[in-house]
């Protein structure tokens, strides 16, 4: 086994008299694919949440390579390394493909008013620096994608969106990416093509290590080393893709206690 | 990672045949259509001067001009600037001994300088303000105050104007970066009423009359005086008319600039997803402040020098009403374009003028006008489009 990249420990996170998460111990690993399960509002988004500082637990700690991130604003997870993509797509339709891909690059760009209003020139080699670091990036799921970078993000099919939406969260070299259900939307075909161009551009950009949430079970078969299910905010099973659905309790969460007796 | 051939992004979509003469005749006529307006004063005059309006709003799109003239603009964006400029020179020349066209004109290019502020505001961070009168308000009573009670330039004197209009304006930050939308709305409504009221009973400010305000002062020259050149009488307002250009335009620049640029970008994710913004880094707080500040120092400024022009201010002019006009100018014009302001601000406040005649009918009128507008083109008259951080790049 690898160190961990991510530890959480007794996560808890309460809304009123609901408990979305409740003392979740979940460990990930540098350099692996974890799988994240379990019913409709076992918590599994709710987790993401919380890493992604959207949320402050109220109870527990998460630890990125051993440095609390429970208690940090989105802006701070962000820049420690952490990004995601969202279950429904969350790009700014209105603007250009660029523009929304751009926006992942934030930690790097120079932002002094005194350098955007008057410093033209050194602002363009940035510019032209980020066009070609996003162009590049785009190339890397699709060239026609690439070639439409200046059009406006409404244009693009779902599965293109969800592109767009990756390399958003790809572009600042992450070391974790959280992938909240990325086959939302989208048929078989366009699934099985999405989950080729992630395993590929993880291939050419280092393993970086990914969390991913999905109820399509043969993604899952197909892409995670490990796979955690939680049910009630609660980790109920934990293994490889065959012992989770070996798993009795895992029957029990999915089918129900008679189905699965 | 394989290098591929980038797509250029920067480089304007080829310009049609003849797009610069295209470009260059639709500015010349403006500046006639403009002339032909300010001039009108008999009714009928008056009413086919808005006919032909209305039909060329009507027609050009079928006549198939639009789409040429909208591409030449994006591919020379210098000469669409330059050629505004020197349409407004030529109505300077046109109009150098009526006080009240160059007046007019004054006021459209300050109006200008506010929409550009709202549209930071607005536009890019989508902090609605509806106070924009209030900040306007602000500029023209601190250039009253400072200019009757100390001996500092004048031009120091607008700039304070723009600054206290910001430094008030930080009392609104707390509470809009609390709320958002309708809330925050309803924060800038209730300082805007709270502002006029509070000049209405401070008589050291001189209550519901109000202050008058010394002439201005600028680089040693009295801009109360009337302008002999020979033979010629020009008006005093055209030295008004040459400064309120320069604020307007380098207003302009710079606004532009700062949408094109990361904080432009910033912005706009701000405004249209708060929480993807976050996730990926962008502080919401700092970039609504950035906005709020520099929107309502662009308004004081602007309110400073209209204070300074009209010699008088009162606390009249800045009712709820008129920061609803200024807003409106943002929505008629396209809110997040600053080409869309400028004839925005010039029906909002022409438009009125021009039809005194019908005396009380004319808001009447007006309001159909608004209505008309965004009933056809609900993303109002120059609608935003893609950004494009160079525009016309690789052309003369």
């Amino acid at each position: 086994m690898s160190t961990p990249l991510l530890q959480a420990s007794g996560l808890t996170m309460r809304f009123g008299g609901l408990t979305a998460l409740d003392a979740l111990d979940l460990t990930v690993n540098e350099g692996e694919i974890l799988g994240l399960l379990g019913p409709n509002g076992s918590g599994k988004t709710t987790f993401f949440n919380v890493v992604t500082g959207l949320y402050a637990a109220s109870a527990g700690t998460v630890l990125l390579d051993g440095q609390d991130l429970s208690r940090n604003t989105p802006q701070q997870v962000y820049r420690a390394g952490v990004t995601r993509t969202f279950q429904r797509s969350r790009l700014s339709l209105a603007m250009s493909v660029f523009d929304n891909v751009a926006i992942g690059n934030y930690q790097h760009m120079p932002l002094g008013l005194w350098t955007s209003l008057f410093r033209r020139a050194a602002f363009a080699r940035d510019h032209d620096a980020t066009v070609a670091k996003v162009a590049a990036l785009l190339a890397t799921f699709s060239e026609a994608l690439a070639a439409r970078m200046s059009e406006p993000a409404s244009n693009l099919s779902m599965i293109d969106r969800r592109r767009v939406e990756l390399c958003r969260a790809l572009v600042s070299r992450p070391r974790l990416l959280l992938l909240d259900e990325p086959s939302a939307g989208m048929t078989h075909d366009e699934t099985a093509e999405l989950m080729d161009d992630i395993l590929q551009v993880r291939g050419r950009l280092g393993n970086f290590t990914i969390v991913i949430i999905e109820h399509e079970m043969n993604v899952i078969e197909r892409i995670t080393d490990r796979c955690v299910v939680l049910n009630y905010g609660k980790k109920i099973a934990e293994g490889t893709y065959a012992d989770i659905t070996a798993d009795a309790q895992v029957q029990i969460a999915y089918l129900g206690q008679e189905a699965a007796a | 990672m394989t290098m591929i051939s980038i797509t250029p992004l920067t480089t304007a979509p080829a310009a049609p045949r003849r797009a610069l003469p295209l470009l260059l005749a639709a500015i010349a006529l403006m500046t006639l259509y403009s002339w032909a307006v300010l001039r009108a004063e008999g009714q009928v005059a008056i009413f086919s001067l808005f006919g032909i309006a209305a039909l060329a709003a009507v027609m050009l799109p079928r006549l198939g001009v639009h789409a040429p003239l909208q591409a030449a603009a994006t591919a020379y964006p210098r000469v669409l600037g330059i050629g505004c400029v020197a349409g407004v020179l030529a109505l300077l020349v046109a109009f150098h001994d009526t006080h009240f066209a160059l007046l007019l004109m004054s006021t459209v290019m300050l109006y200008a300088v506010v929409g550009l502020g709202l549209n930071i505001q607005l536009g890019y961070c989508g902090i609605v303000n509806f106070a924009g009168a209030a900040f306007f308000g602000i500029g023209s009573y601190t250039a009253a105050l400072l200019s009757t009670h100390s001996a500092l330039p004048h031009l120091l004197i607008l700039l304070i104007g723009g600054v206290m209009a910001a430094v008030i304006g930080s009392i609104l930050i707390l509470p809009v970066l609390r709320t958002r939308g309708h809330y925050a709305a309803l924060v800038t409504i209730a300082f805007g009423i709270l502002f006029k009221n509070f000049l209405e009973v401070n008589d050291t400010l001189g209550g519901p009359q109000g202050l008058k305000i010394p002439a201005l002062h600028l680089f040693g020259w009295n801009f109360g005086n009337s302008i002999d050149l020979g033979t010629i009488e020009v008006s005093f307002y055209a030295t008004f008319v040459l400064l309120t250009l320069l604020l307007c335009g380098v207003s302009f620049v710079l606004v532009r600039r700062l949408e094109r640029s990361w904080i432009g970008l910033s912005m706009d994710m701000v405004r249209t997803d708060e929480v993807a913004a976050a996730v990926f880094g962008v502080a919401v707080a700092r970039w609504k402040i950035t906005a709020f500040t520099l929107g309502n120092f662009l308004v004081g400024l602007a309110g400073a020098l209209y204070g300074m022009m009209t010699g008088y201010v009162a606390p009249n002019n800045f009712t709820f009403a008129d920061s609803l006009i200024l807003v409106s100018i943002l929505i008629l014009g396209g809110i997040g374009n600053p080409w869309g302001i400028i004839p925005a601000a010039a029906i909002v406040l022409i438009l009125p003028e021009k039809l005194q005649f019908i005396q009380e009918y004319r808001f009447l009128l007006y309001a159909v006008l608004v209505i008309v507008i965004l009933l056809f083109r609900p993303q109002g008259l120059l609608p935003r489009g893609v950004r494009s951080y160079f525009p016309g790049r690789g052309k003369a």
